[in-house]
């Protein structure tokens, strides 16, 4: 931007106030402050603060100031300039102080660049630059400065990504130093072992001694130096996130009977896929996301991406720009994404910050920056975040997991594979800065005490209204015909994105014309930067102005940076000189194959296994309550409502169901706007870590079904079932973590085979250990996620879990099994139990599935709810808050606890009208489907056994037990 | 004849779709514009006869729910604007939409004090954003979309900024006395939601869900009544059917096709 030499350039400091002081957002982080423990807090006021700089003068300031930056109702307003001698106010004690808080330069500010771009609407051409933050005044006795800097650095402000000062903070605009271009040259030939590895840890590169060598041995081969750039390219393209090695590794299985697999990956989740050869997929593993056909006229894609080591650092971006990155990826394969997935596995809340290792932030900070960052992007996008799961474990305090999913519709065969020789390379969306640099490497990696520091510029900030911007182009460009590929820009960047869609023919990219968010990146910096809401697009000639016009009616940014040539070479010039030049078949396929060892688990007690236990004195109305209230099951109100579930008016079945939408769905159903006719499909999900602590095996088969028995819980056709495998893990490198992967990869094949449910998507996360101040290794549970998409040929057909009907009957339906192995009845009870988990049999219950279906399909099903975590009562409990109707059962087992508490599988509840029962039986002829109670009008639960009442409870106190407690674990503060 | 229905797409907006698929079903032609398309273009909206403003977050929200897309209005189509509401057609904000007809003083645009008119949308009561199901009450008879509405309108609300606030008690007064109020908040059986929540979600004086201008043709409202125009989309589907969203648009088309037969 030019300036003129003889207007003065200033900085306004404006500072923007509620009228109201009890207003809702200081509230809350009050309410955060004393939950911190600072007490001593008893107000903390909020503005909102803007620096403004350019050669404004100041009656354009009051212009901006009162035009823009205010609500003349609600909030009062005032500003000074800086001058250059201005002193900050800073804080000398007393009972108020403030704490003011800024973002880093370089982070993503859309308000900023909203402001910039507000002055020009108004007519003021003359302000540069723009940076916001937030004031906070902090009141209470007894205020020390120690004190002040807990409050700034746990709750106030994100290191990652803000600085905070006490008092009056100083804007910084980000520096406008000069691009040098400068590329580093590694004659790495002639390298000892010790220097090839020195290089792999001083860049990040994640790469073992063997890829080192092999990389030494394409140099010696080529007989040429590796610049920079080539090195990096060739860290991140070969990165755990992007080629998964451990999953294509050879692995020896040791133990009795030892045996060695080739490519774990090929041998048990593709090969499930292989086998059962459904028609009705139509891409897996290939394209960015899984597709399926959906009606004969719509495909339907799926993806499940997981961003956990960004959120255990920066809760709010991490979570965001993962949500913003698995969109993206149903953008790559021409689908308009219209519906959001969110599965978050926390730390426990109540955790006390002595026990949180040095370096992380609070499993309360990280679940509400979490939950924000979805909640931001979601509902600005304008993608329904429809279905999810929320879990704790102390085994998560250290890493948090997110796996984010979204789904995408378009008309069948659109996304086009058609790059050809000749295709201008074009990237479209935001602008390239050093964001997230070295994502992809530092995925792979373990964390320690320094990641947060190292890495700060590994998280980002999202735009979701840019990518909204992405979505429409794009759609209108597929319908048009404008492209012949399309990627996304995710881990690696334009080197990921340009290299996959080069690989077959190659291409030649001109650096320089990558647009900058500022200057100075180094030419691998533009290359591998993770700059979010780009994507990539391969464009014939001919169709390169319709497209730029296309942008421009949307605002979104176009830049053609070179060409895709049929050299079968990567070439990236800067200027006039070629700094990267690499083969593609070394690229993509020169990666040496990891050699891994690996221990199968041994579970302490097998499936489906109950051993003796003597507990006469349960008082089962209390563990009831009690099971009611544990985290895991109790409702998630609170998350769930800060997410539109319904936008694009798709939404059959939501989140929360029942007479007073406050019941919990077993997932969701979405009717596409895009559709005409009455197909719909289902989303649900399987995970539990508690299984997976046990028997990682059996675990995989448990999780399969859980996705599965949901999905027909809502009506979904078993026949029509797709699912996606999420993999979170520790370190392969340890045989016992590998074992335990082993075994559940291999259960995973045989489980989906029986089920008939091909796996369509995948992605998994390895490393999710942290290196603590102790010097101990802490590693998450094994933590597979299912999540499955199911169709229903007709929405009338979807079922809910609330009761509906006085006097219909209850029953039980499925091969009933229960076990108390790694129940959540241990959990609230606190006694140890000689059971194995519970042991599916997946034959059997598919049988089941299929009956349940076409009873479903014969309109015969009023209300239906699987049984899961807290067993039989816990189900009927919740269908009692669903339809605030009272239940009575009898249990015709012989083992009450067992059958009230333990866990099964392949077991739901169905609610059948009166009238309907003998046909509903008929479906189930040589099946298991006992009849276990009727509802009734009276709101009471109450379960019986051989004339004994062991459970009478209102259903207001279920209601109370289960809402209760998590009021505000949650914060909305972040 | 099929009313030609203008909706506005700001960068942000997202619930356009929404919108156009009930004005469709309303028997209305919708037209979904990027803003910058009638930036350059600068024609008259003269071959529209309804004006749409669609929920989402558009601009981000930076600044404000709604105000940026205030100042496009008051800076880039002013007169296109006001010419539209001067003509009496149809005009519907949308949450995000019915944020910037008031950021933009188009709504309530009573006598009152007319430079400044001292109503806004905060910060929901409960401070954070919500998505929830709320029944509505339609009220005013001069307001044209919702005049003669005998049925309660069952429709999601999703926003964090919808808390309808009046810093003048006389602007409230007008309000009601020029039968402004065109839709409130109730309980599930119609009775006074009285400021409860959730019936009244975001703490709104006077449970004020929606108003118009004093001629009735411009509404604005913070609540979804476009997601509920299909029997699958009502959160009680199962139940029971009615409370549908859809009647609000007829009423707009049977307005605009009462006009060109008169």
């Amino acid at each position: 931007m030019k300036m003129t030499q003889h207007l003065q350039l200033s900085t306004y400091r404006v500072l923007v106030g509620n009228r109201n002081h009890d207003d809702p957002r200081s509230s809350a982080y009050l309410t955060d402050a004393h939950a911190l423990g600072l007490t001593a807090i008893s107000q903390i006021t909020c503005y909102d603060l803007y620096f403004l700089y350019g050669t404004l003068s100041p009656q354009q300031c009051e212009l901006l100031a009162k035009t823009v930056l205010y609500d003349p109702v609600a909030q009062s307003i005032q500003w000074h300039t800086l001058t250059k001698n201005h002193e900050p106010v800073l804080f000398t004690g007393g009972n108020q102080a403030t704490i003011e808080v800024t973002l880093r330069p370089g982070v993503t500010n859309p308000v900023a660049e909203q402001i910039l771009r507000a002055s020009q609407t108004i007519c003021l051409s003359n302000l540069s630059a723009v940076s916001t933050g937030q004031r906070f005044v902090i009141q209470g006795d007894g205020i020390t400065e120690e004190m002040l800097h807990i409050l700034a650095s746990r709750l106030l402000c994100n290191s990652i990504i803000q600085r905070y000062a006490l008092g009056e903070i100083q804007p910084v605009f980000p520096s406008q130093a000069e691009s040098t271009g400068d590329v580093e040259v590694f004659h790495l030939t002639s390298w000892d072992d010790e220097t090839l590895m020195q290089l792999s840890k001083e860049r990040r590169a994640a790469l073992n001694l063997e890829e080192m060598q092999t990389i030494q041995a394409y140099c010696i081969k080529e007989n040429r130096h590796l610049t920079d750039i080539e090195f990096e390219m060739i860290a991140q393209t070969w990165s755990e996130h992007c080629v998964h090695k451990t999953f294509k590794a050879c692995i020896t299985v040791e133990g009795k009977q030892p045996q060695v697999i080739d490519n774990l990956f090929k041998q048990t989740i593709q090969e499930a896929t292989r086998r059962i050869n459904a028609a009705w997929v139509r891409s897996a593993f290939k394209d960015n996301a899984g597709i399926i056909d959906y009606d004969g006229v719509h495909e339907l894609s799926f993806k499940v991406e997981t961003h956990n080591h960004p959120s255990a650092i920066e809760p709010f971006g991490g979570a965001n720009t993962g949500t913003g990155g698995v969109i993206r990826d149903i953008i790559g394969v021409s689908a308009r994404p219209i519906a959001s997935t969110d599965v978050l596995c926390f730390g426990s809340l109540d955790i006390t910050f002595d026990e949180i290792p040095a370096g992380l932030l609070h499993p309360r900070r990280i679940a509400s920056g979490v939950v924000s960052g979805i909640q931001d992007y979601g509902n600005k996008i304008g993608i329904p975040t429809v279905n999810g799961a929320i879990l704790y474990d102390s085994g998560y305090t250290s890493n948090p997991l997110v796996y984010c999913g979204c789904v995408g519709i378009a008309p069948l065969d659109s996304h086009p594979h058609q790059l050809q020789p000749g295709d201008r390379i074009i990237v479209i969306g935001g602008r390239t800065g050093r964001d997230g640099l070295r994502g992809a490497t530092f995925s792979s990696m373990t964390m320690d005490a320094q990641t947060g520091e190292v890495s700060g510029a590994s998280v980002q900030i999202g735009a979701p209204i840019v990518e909204k911007g992405l979505i429409d182009v794009c759609m209108i460009a597929r319908d048009r015909r404008l492209y012949h590929a399309i990627t996304d820009c995710g881990a690696g960047g334009l080197s990921s994105a340009v290299g996959e869609m080069g690989k077959e023919i190659g291409a030649t990219v001109q650096l320089e014309r990558v647009p900058l968010k500022y200057p100075g990146l180094a030419p691998w910096e533009v290359w591998l930067s993770e700059a979010q809401e780009r994507m990539v697009l391969a464009v014939p000639p001919a169709s390169l102005a319709e497209m730029q016009q296309l942008c421009e009616l949307y605002e979104v940014e176009l830049t053609d940076i070179g060409e895709f040539t049929g050299t079968h070479r990567l070439v990236v010039r800067y200027k006039d000189r070629i700094i990267l030049d690499l083969d593609n078949a070394f690229l993509h396929e020169g990666i040496p194959q990891k050699h891994l060892f690996a221990e199968l688990p041994d579970p302490p007690n097998p499936a489906g296994y109950c051993g003796d236990i003597n507990l006469h004195s349960v008082n089962y109305n209390q563990i009831l309550l009690a099971l009611l209230a544990h985290p895991n099951i109790a409702s998630k109100e609170n998350v769930v409502r800060v997410y539109d579930h319904e936008v694009q008016g798709a939404t059959v079945i939501r989140p929360l169901v029942g007479i007073n939408n406050d019941g919990p769905s077993d997932g969701c159903v979405l009717r596409p706007l895009e559709t005409s006719n009455n197909a719909a499909f289902s989303l649900s999900v399987g995970i539990n870590p508690e299984y997976g602590k046990l028997d990682p095996a059996q675990m995989a088969v448990n999780v399969i079904d859980e996705a599965l028995r949901n999905a027909v819980a809502l009506g979904a056709d078993p026949d029509r079932i797709a699912i996606l495998d999420n993999f979170c893990w520790g370190d392969p490198n340890n045989p016992k973590t590998l074992g335990s992967l082993v075994a559940a990869a291999l259960a995973c094949r045989d489980a989906a085979i029986a089920y008939r449910t091909p796996f369509i998507s995948g992605k998994d996360s390895f490393n999710n250990e942290y290196l603590g101040a102790d010097g101990e290794r802490h590693a998450i549970p094994p933590s597979l996620l299912i999540s499955a998409i199911g169709i229903l040929p007709d929405w009338h057909n979807a079922v809910s879990m609330d009761l509906k009907k006085t006097g219909s009957r209850l029953y039980l339906v499925g091969d009933f099994r229960p076990t108390l192995g790694g129940s959540h009845f241990k959990l609230v009870n606190g006694t140890e139990v000689p059971d194995g988990i519970p042991a599916c049999q997946p034959e059997t219950a598919r049988i089941h599935y299929l009956a349940l279906y076409a009873a479903i399909c014969d309109r015969k099903v009023l209300s239906c709810h699987d049984l899961s975590e807290g067993g039989l009562a816990v189900a009927a409990a919740e269908m009692t808050i669903g339809g605030r109707l009272g239940i009575h059962l009898n249990l015709p087992y012989k083992d009450e606890l067992r059958a009230c508490f333990g866990e099964t599988t392949g077991c739901l509840l169905a609610e059948v009208d009166t009238g309907d029962c003998t046909a509903f039986e008929a479906f189930f002829r040589g099946l298991s489907c006992t009849p276990i109670g009727v509802v009734s009008e009276q709101p009471l639960l109450s379960i019986s056994h051989a004339g004994k009442t062991l459970i009478e409870l209102p259903v207001n106190d279920l209601v109370s037990a289960w809402q209760g407690s998590t009021k505000g674990a949650v914060s909305h503060a972040a | 004849m099929q009313p030609r229905a203008l909706i506005l797409l700001a960068n942000g907006t997202n619930r356009d779709r929404d919108v156009a698929q009930a004005l469709a079903l309303a028997g209305a032609n919708p037209v979904i514009m990027p803003l910058q398309g009638l930036r350059q273009s600068k024609r008259s909206w003269n071959d529209y006869q309804i004006l749409i403003l669609a929920g989402g977050f558009s601009y981000a929200d930076a600044l404000g729910a709604g105000k940026l897309l205030a100042l496009d209005l008051m800076y880039y189509f002013a007169d296109q604007t006001a010419e539209f509401v001067a003509a009496g057609k149809p005009v519907l904000g949308i949450c995000n939409g019915f944020q910037a007809l008031v950021k933009a003083g188009i709504l309530p645009a009573n006598e009152a004090n007319p430079d400044h008119s001292e109503i806004t949308l905060t910060f929901n009561q409960s401070g954070h954003f919500e998505c929830r199901w709320v029944t509505l009450k339609p009220l005013s008879q001069i307001c044209l979309w919702t005049r003669r509405l005998t049925d309660l309108i069952a429709c999601p609300v999703a926003h964090g900024e919808g808390n309808f606030v009046s810093s003048n008690p006389a602007v409230l007064q007008q309000l009601i006395s020029h039968d402004q109020i065109a839709l409130v908040y109730v309980k599930q059986d119609g009775s006074m939601a009285d400021g409860e929540y959730p019936f009244n979600p975001n703490g709104s004086m006077m449970d004020i869900a929606g108003i118009c201008n004093p001629q009735g043709n411009v509404l604005g409202l913070m609540p979804h009544p476009e997601d509920n125009v299909l029997p699958y989309q009502y959160a009680q589907w199962m139940r029971r059917s009615g409370h549908s969203g859809l009647p609000l648009f007829q009423n707009a088309v049977r307005f605009v096709q009462g006009r060109e037969s008169a």
